[in-house]
């Protein structure tokens, strides 16, 4: 028998939902076989903690006396965006510190940006800005310097175009003769070492992988707070070739979520330095999926020795952007430490906690059992197989 | 049996001195050699692990420190930090002894500072400034 979102929500309400995480459901179907499962369960939670890079926050700073429209602004010497409204500020995850060695000394530890600020902030703690601008009849202050913290601010909000990457590359080093240092980590040469970056079983557009449930409007767990999917993330691309699960072999759908920072948490917001590479913010999100019917259930049921990841060379095919790959590969394989890759035994590791993705996934399953969190219908969908979205490249004119 | 990880700083005057040999041959020790910066007339840097009796290491600390080698304990090692780490496992491939390692089941990191060498791959491969020197 079908649910509606809103006869979910009353269960919820009365405290009578039924709800899994996204590993337990595996053996709640086994257990009980699909029908039986799908008339009980109501929610499957699921979550991911990884690098994502296209994040950023959105901060309202209020208006100094006298006034300033912020041209150039700082915040703890990470420069932000403030081509917006005369002191809406823009500070991007993988911005650099002003004097950021970079790769001057290779490889770079890239220790403070735009994600550790945002660390910074979540946390309370007094961030420095420094705002400077031409100055205006209405806004004549040229120069600011002062401190704010999450509490001084207007608004604060977290604001990424891209995140919850349905899938991801499995990187190697094939033919550099250096360890490369990227942002899937540090590979060694002769393909010794290969990183992947995906809860798999856990993670949300892996147990929706046709966007039946998750859409505009869905609210989730966003970084210790609440958040929601604010539309399709960049890049998503939902033509990517797929199992007959509906999984994707690679990266494929995205999500651009929004959420009040002031509600997050440092634990769930993390600074990311990436050796050799940057800097970049690891992003907890957990996305609850109603289970409306049997089809959306069987979905969740997904397990990691049936959904595959690419591997791609990051030496010399990435970069290049060369279409070539060297196979797939199981999460089940890719979480036991070793894969084979042309017939050598190859370690690997994560890029993304699956052991954090699996704490978010029980922190969003009692949240809605004790009602704190109710689920949204959404207001859209997103952009499924067969749509015209096709990923372009960009065409270099010399 | 006693292990000990030194910090070896030999001056100019005796880099060509068969150091390890001696220490093998005269003083009963095992040694496993970290990291090794010697070059002829400059002074060198040797991070060597030594095993053997307290006795024997006594007197090879002797030995050392009278031909004008410098013997300092290395740090203690790697600190892995439980709190800033998130487990992403990124460091455990690199890890050339298995110090860092999975628990498979729970996919948390595991760290045995017996196992490790300090050769601080681990360092750069940490994006979350989890591990650190611990001198």
């Amino acid at each position: 028998m079908p649910k509606t979102i809103a006869e979910i929500n009353e269960k919820i309400k009365s405290g009578k939902a039924l709800i899994f995480n996204a590993e337990e459901i595996i053996h709640v179907v086994e257990e009980e076989g699909l029908e039986k499962a799908a008339e009980k369960v109501d929610v499957v939670t699921t979550g991911t903690f990884g690098p994502m890079c296209s994040s950023s926050a959105i901060i309202n700073t209020g208006h100094s006396s006298p006034r300033i429209k912020m041209q150039k602004a700082w915040l703890n010497n990470v420069e932000a965006y403030c081509g917006v409204a005369a002191v809406d500020l823009i500070i991007g995850a993988t911005q650099l510190c002003e004097d950021d060695p970079e790769n001057k000394v290779f490889p770079g530890r890239f220790a403070y940006g735009g994600a550790h600020v945002i660390e910074d902030l979540v946390a309370g703690k007094d961030v420095h800005l420094l705002t400077t601008s031409y100055g205006t009849d209405c806004y004549p202050n040229k120069k600011v310097e002062t401190t704010i913290n999450i509490k001084t601010v207007n608004e604060a909000y977290l604001f990424n175009p891209r995140n919850c990457y349905q899938n991801y590359a499995v990187a190697v080093n094939m033919h550099s003769e250096r360890p490369i240092y990227t942002y899937m980590g540090i590979l060694y040469p002769n393909i010794s070492n290969a990183n992947y970056c995906s809860a798999g079983q856990l993670s949300p557009l892996l147990n929706d992988p046709l966007y039946k449930t998750i859409g505009i409007g869905t609210r989730i767990f966003l970084g210790g707070g609440i958040g929601y999917v604010s539309w399709q993330g960049t890049q998503h691309n939902p033509n990517q070739a797929r199992l007959d699960n509906g999984t994707p072999v690679s990266g494929a759908g995205t999500l651009g979520l929004i959420g009040d920072l002031k509600q997050m948490s440092p634990e769930w917001l993390r600074g990311t330095s990436l050796s050799g590479y940057g800097v970049s913010l690891t992003v907890g999100v957990g996305i609850p999926i109603p289970i409306l019917n049997k089809d959306i259930l069987k979905y969740t049921t997904v397990e990691d020795k049936d959904i595959v990841a690419t591997i791609y060379d990051y030496s010399e095919d990435y970069p290049n952007c060369k279409p070539n790959n060297l196979g797939t590969v199981n999460y089940k394989q890719l979480k036991s430490g070793v894969i084979t890759i042309n017939g050598k035994d190859v370690p690997t590791a994560s890029m993304s906690s699956y052991s954090k993705a699996l704490e978010i996934a029980n922190i969003l399953k009692e949240s809605i059992e004790k009602g704190d969190f109710l689920l949204t219908e959404p207001v859209a969908m997103l952009p499924t197989a067969g749509c015209d979205i096709k990923i372009k490249s960009l065409s270099c004119v010399k | 049996m006693i292990k000990r990880t030194v910090v070896l700083n030999f001056p100019k005057s005796v880099v060509k001195e068969p150091i390890t040999y001696k220490l093998v041959k005269d003083y009963n020790l095992m040694f496993n050699i970290l990291r090794a910066r010697i070059k002829p007339n400059e002074q060198g840097t040797l991070i060597i692990q030594l095993k053997g009796s307290e006795e024997d290491m006594n007197k090879a600390y002797k030995f050392i420190t009278e031909i004008g080698i410098k013997w300092e304990n290395l740090a203690k090692g790697v600190n892995w930090n439980d709190t800033k780490c998130i487990h992403c496992t990124a460091c455990t491939s690199l890890c050339p002894t298995k110090a860092l390692d999975v628990d498979r089941e729970t996919m948390k990191i595991t760290f045995d500072a017996d196992k490790c060498i300090v050769c601080e791959i681990c360092l750069a491969a940490c994006p979350y400034n989890a591990i650190s020197l611990d001198f």
